[in-house]
């Protein structure tokens, strides 16, 4: 739901870094944590650059699964569900290690021969 | 070429921007989120005109119209209202820079308490900030016990919850030990109170929490 507006918050800091020219490829890394949806994320992606430099850019979103640490028992785990509960102890004393990323990564503009 | 930036940084920014100006008028800031019908405009008439001493105004975020806005009118305290409808197809939220157009419509230098109803949903305003000292979320018992498990990121990004329409229990299968064990699953110990606008429950806990975050009188420009 809240992914059209991220969409234009990604599309505007790829165009800053495209800096007029064409943009290739834009890569994102989106935790679990953040509750978007991948294809409402591109579907969202796709209708803000239009008429933009970067349409027909590919947006690549890399998805992190949750990851806790427990301060009870020191374990680290990856989640794939709620609680977020030590899966070893039960502990709810967890801090998160991943998994609330909401970044972009790189931006890959045409004609670059190799990303920086 | 690698960038590393935070997708809402720029929206942080703003908030920040936000942030100062409240600081510098000496206002507190409280972030009112939830569904709509969750009771944020119910619980905002029934305590905006008991705050004994603290000069309340409220900014009222709504897709369209001023429903909410004439409704708090009555109360004879400053409201100003953000329509996130720029003509056809508004935003679901509030962000920072909305906020931030609103701020001179806003007579800061007249309140210590601003309370920010945003728009009603349980998603979207979670991740953007606005400039807020304090981020509070009313869930209603007629909504369900799960919310907090169906909507994590809302129920993580506040630091009170609160629970609303108590006195409908008798009449539903709301089971608020449950909710109390989902809401610690996603974000263990948060504070959280339990309450009816309609009846008045409750209400004084919530009033006391909200005049604990004004700075105390004697502080006050």
């Amino acid at each position: 739901m809240h992914e059209l507006a991220l969409a234009k918050s990604i599309a505007a800091i790829a165009e800053a870094h495209g800096r007029g020219g064409r943009v290739e490829k834009v890569e994102v890394k989106v935790g679990h944590l953040r509750q978007v949806s991948p294809s409402a994320l591109a579907f969202g992606f796709e209708l803000v650059v239009k008429g933009t430099d970067l349409e027909g850019a590919e947006l690549a979103i890399e998805q992190v699964p949750v990851r806790i640490a427990c301060r009870a028992c020191g374990d680290e785990t990856a989640l794939v569900d709620l609680p977020l509960t030590c899966p070893a102890c039960g502990s709810a004393k967890v801090d998160i290690a991943g998994g609330d990323e909401l970044l972009v990564e790189a931006v890959e503009l045409a004609g670059s021969p190799e990303r920086v | 070429m690698r960038v590393v930036e935070g997708v809402l940084d720029a929206n942080d920014t703003i908030a920040r921007a936000n942030r100062d100006d409240f600081d510098a008028a000496g206002v507190t800031v409280v972030n009112l989120m939830g569904a709509p019908g969750a009771g944020k405009t119910a619980l905002l008439e029934r305590t905006l005109r008991e705050l004994e001493g603290i000069r309340v105004g409220v900014l009222e975020g709504d897709v369209q119209g001023s429903l909410d806005a004439d409704r708090l009118a009555s109360l004879h305290v400053p409201v100003t209202q953000i329509n996130t409808d720029p003509g056809f197809g508004g935003e679901c939220h509030l962000d920072a820079n909305m906020v931030r157009s609103a701020i001179p419509s806003v007579p800061l230098d007249e309140l210590d308490l601003l309370v920010i109803e945003n728009v009603g949903n349980l998603v979207c305003p979670a991740e953007f900030k606005v400039g807020e000292h304090h981020r509070v979320m009313i869930s209603s018992v007629t909504e369900g016990e799960d919310k907090p498990v169906k909507y994590p990121l809302m129920f993580r990004a506040c630091e009170l919850v609160v629970v609303n329409k108590i006195d409908l229990l008798p009449h539903l299968d709301f089971d608020l030990e449950k909710f109390d064990y989902h809401l610690d699953g996603v974000h263990p110990g948060v504070a959280r109170m339990r309450l009816s606008a309609r009846t008045g429950e409750g209400v004084d806990t919530w009033r006391e929490w909200l005049a604990r975050t004004v700075a105390p009188e004697s502080l006050r420009a």
